[in-house]
């Protein structure tokens, strides 16, 4: 599987509001990789993950995105999660009245309909779902509550990996997955995350810190600045970044 | 959900309107226009005694003096009251003994409405009274209903076998007097169910009415009324579409609900009435008046309402708190769109010591529509330690549509605490956003948004209509959207 290039961007530019962020990028992941990519505040690391989850309002100029030798671009947000792009949310939303229950089954039998797949019932949906909820802690008493609300930062990072494995995605981008963590909230994720990597899985972890690469190791780091990859390297760069901060990449020290 | 799911499956299914057939039987109607002899005409069809047909007359000429009430947010042109039929009845055999005897066509159309008539394939703890156009076409479970002393029968049935209970209590929570279009109801008023609860009984089944305009020009006036009796429960759900129709159809019904000591009655609407086409043309007028009367002590009245339908919505069902730790709930959901004018809410009137209310109250606004509540919370002086606790949340969808919030809060006694919470929000496009990089799509997003906004409201539901209302929601919002 090794050899499958899963996701290639090729020269990549897109704009937000009018304003360039992303200017050039290229990137190959294959099926089982883990890539970094980290980078100073402004550097387009969040709008890189929106533009592959084709959130509207980001806008491509130049350059291809192709996803399992398909062209991502032409997919809609939904289409493309049915092919298996994830995006945790650095900010996960809240849905009101929905119960996290009920937002799993809609989405998971959503994507199941789509893809041509039988529904799964009720019952067997509960059992699938508490089977994959028990490693990452998520009670209960969490699920009946409705999506995000008054969830704490960690429960609402829980629920994120407990919707990536329940969903089993292809393609998962972790958006400042660390943000707003506590280090044995951090743990608990990462272990969830790690528990999800496989040879059929590809993962872009963006972070600002190197601390969630020590839980998460990646095969491959990239410095992003200013909207370019401008270093690629295995996962001491992160530890030297570390060291050094971004002062070196053009950017104000983070 | 699976059912929000099942909502967007059914979306796909049916045309916007699945309701919009007519039914092609041959009717007798009243001649067009109305005047004293329509009055006539439609209380001799029924048969009616000499009182009844005064009370009509004296609305009759009541309603003559008075003019349409123009305070509610809503607009159209005016209404000729003259062109239109004031009852309509499907030709059938004489007298209804069973089923058997119902005009196939009539149930082929309750069928396709998905209200299955024959017992066997009805909702089992179900009972229904059918009306269509002006009568009513069967009512079902009656003698198991009669074996606990239950009475639930067309309102016609009513004054010829129970005409002391009709007398006493027709009337008496609306007057005829009380606003333009209950005026007019009370002169031409032509079905409607009756239910009495016996003191002590707990109703063994819920009851539901199921209305239906299908005549042409014709207008609706059905008049309800339930007496729950001392110490007894009854929940009660009426159901109603119409056919889709270009031309505009009067919908003005009464319903008036009375509650002794201890006694509670659960009623709830879900209201599906042809809305009109995107440019608002067509569509159901729905002018009605529905007022509860907490009359006796410990007594409770619940109103739930989804509101989906109508060109135009002017509701207002109140409760009327008399009895002493008399309580009165309100809970709506009223979902705007195209072109629909919704100005709906309610009206608590505490007049009793230690009475207490709550108005839970989901307007969704989407299209062009206007969406408005309208509610009145009242404390009478004697009226000691008086609660309420009032809640409005607005939703809007897109940016052409508008909600509007107007309660209204008189009290006369210091004791009276009083509690209005208000919220107004839109569906985000972030909220939208992260539901389909779920792989939801756009219309089943919006539908699952929606039914989590209206969860409070929705709960209230008796089950097996809860999960109805909520197709009901994303069925309503098709096209709201992109």
């Amino acid at each position: 599987m090794k050899e499958v290039t899963m996701l290639e961007i090729r020269n990549l530019h897109a704009k937000v509001d009018g304003k360039e962020i992303l200017k050039g990028i290229d990137l190959d992941i294959r099926a089982g990789e883990v890539h970094a990519i980290m980078g100073p505040n402004g550097s387009g690391k969040s709008t890189l993950s929106y533009v592959l989850a084709g959130r509207e309002g980001y806008e491509i100029t130049e350059g291809t995105i192709r996803f399992k030798g398909r062209d991502l671009t032409e997919m809609s947000v939904d289409e493309r999660a049915v092919a298996g792009v994830f995006l945790a949310f650095q900010y996960p939303l809240e849905i009101p009245g929905v119960t996290t229950m009920t937002f799993l089954k809609t989405a998971l039998n959503a994507q199941r309909k789509a893809r041509g797949e039988e529904e799964l019932d009720a019952v067997r949906f509960l059992k699938l779902v508490r089977e994959k909820a028990k490693p990452l802690n998520v009670t209960d008493d969490m699920l009946k509550r409705p999506l995000n609300v008054g969830y704490s930062g960690g429960e609402k990072k829980r629920a994120e990996v407990l919707q990536m494995s329940l969903l089993e995605p292809s393609l998962c981008v972790l958006d400042e997955t660390d943000s707003g963590l506590d280090i044995d909230a951090l743990k608990t994720v990462a272990e969830g995350v790690n528990a999800l990597r496989s040879p059929e899985r590809a993962m872009i972890v963006i972070t600002h810190y190197q601390r969630l690469l020590d839980y998460i190791v990646p095969d491959v780091v990239h410095v992003l600045s200013k909207g370019r990859i401008v270093r690629t390297g295995g996962k001491e760069l992160a530890l030297e970044l570390e060291k050094s901060g971004y002062a070196g990449y053009g950017a104000d020290a983070a | 959900m699976a059912a929000v799911r099942e909502t967007v499956e059914t979306v796909g299914e049916v045309e916007k309107y699945k309701y919009g057939f007519t039914t092609d039987i041959e009717s007798e109607k009243a001649p067009r226009g109305l005047n004293e002899d329509t009055v006539r005409f439609i209380s001799a069809k029924k048969n009616e005694p000499a009182w009844l047909l005064e009370w009509r007359l004296a609305a009759f000429r009541r309603w003559l003096t008075m003019t349409e009430p123009t305070w509610a947010k809503v607009s159209y042109p005016p209404i000729d009251f003259q062109d239109a039929y004031y009852y309509a009845a499907p030709k059938q055999k004489a007298k209804l003994d069973s089923l058997d005897q119902v005009d196939p066509k009539l149930l082929e159309t309750y069928e396709k409405l998905g209200i299955p008539l024959t017992e066997q394939k009805m909702l089992a703890g179900v009972a229904v009274d059918a009306v269509f156009d002006s009568v009513s076409v069967v009512t079902t479970f009656k003698e198991k209903l009669a074996e606990v002393g239950v009475i639930f029968c067309p309102m016609s049935e009513a004054v010829q076998k129970h005409p002391e209970l009709v007398k006493k209590y027709l009337g008496s929570v609306v007057p005829t007097s009380d606003n333009f279009y209950a005026t007019l109801n009370s002169a031409v008023f032509s079905e409607g169910s009756f239910v009495y609860i016996p003191e002590g009984v707990r109703c063994p089944m819920e009851l539901s009415t199921y209305f239906r305009i299908n005549e042409k020009q014709t207008g609706q006036f059905e008049r309800t009324l339930i007496i729950a009796d001392k110490g007894s429960y009854v929940s009660y759900l009426e159901g109603c579409t119409a056919p889709q129709r270009d031309e505009n159809q009067l919908h003005a019904a009464v319903v008036e609900l009375v509650a002794l000591d201890d006694a509670e009655i659960k009623y709830s609407t879900v209201q599906n009435w042809y809305p009109g086409d995107e440019d608002g043309k067509g569509g159901v007028y729905n002018f009605v008046t529905k007022r509860g009367d907490c009359r006796g002590t410990n007594s409770k009245i619940s109103w739930t309402q989804v509101e989906t339908g109508s060109a135009i919505t002017w509701k207002y069902p109140s409760c009327i708190l008399r009895g002493d730790n008399s309580r009165g709930e309100f809970y709506s959901i009223a979902i705007s769109n195209g072109r629909q004018q919704v100005d709906s809410g309610t009206k608590m009137i505490h007049l009793g010591r230690n009475t207490t209310s709550r108005i839970i109250s989901k307007g969704i606004s989407a299209g062009r529509s206007s969406n408005t509540y309208r509610g009145l919370v009242s404390v009478h002086r004697k009226a000691e330690n008086v609660r309420n606790f009032t809640q409005c949340d607005s939703l809007l969808i897109g940016s052409k549509c508008s909600a509007h919030t107007v309660p209204y809060i008189e009290t006369k006694n210091p004791s009276a605490i009083l509690e209005h919470e208000a919220t107004t929000s839109k569906i985000s496009d972030d909220q939208l956003f992260y539901c389909m990089q779920r792989g939801i799509g756009e219309e089943e997003a919006v539908a699952l948004i929606v039914n989590g906004f209206c969860r409070d409201v929705l709960q209230q539901l008796p089950m097996e209509f809860a999960v109805e209302a909520q197709k009901l929601v994303g069925i309503s919002l098709e096209g709201s959207v992109g």
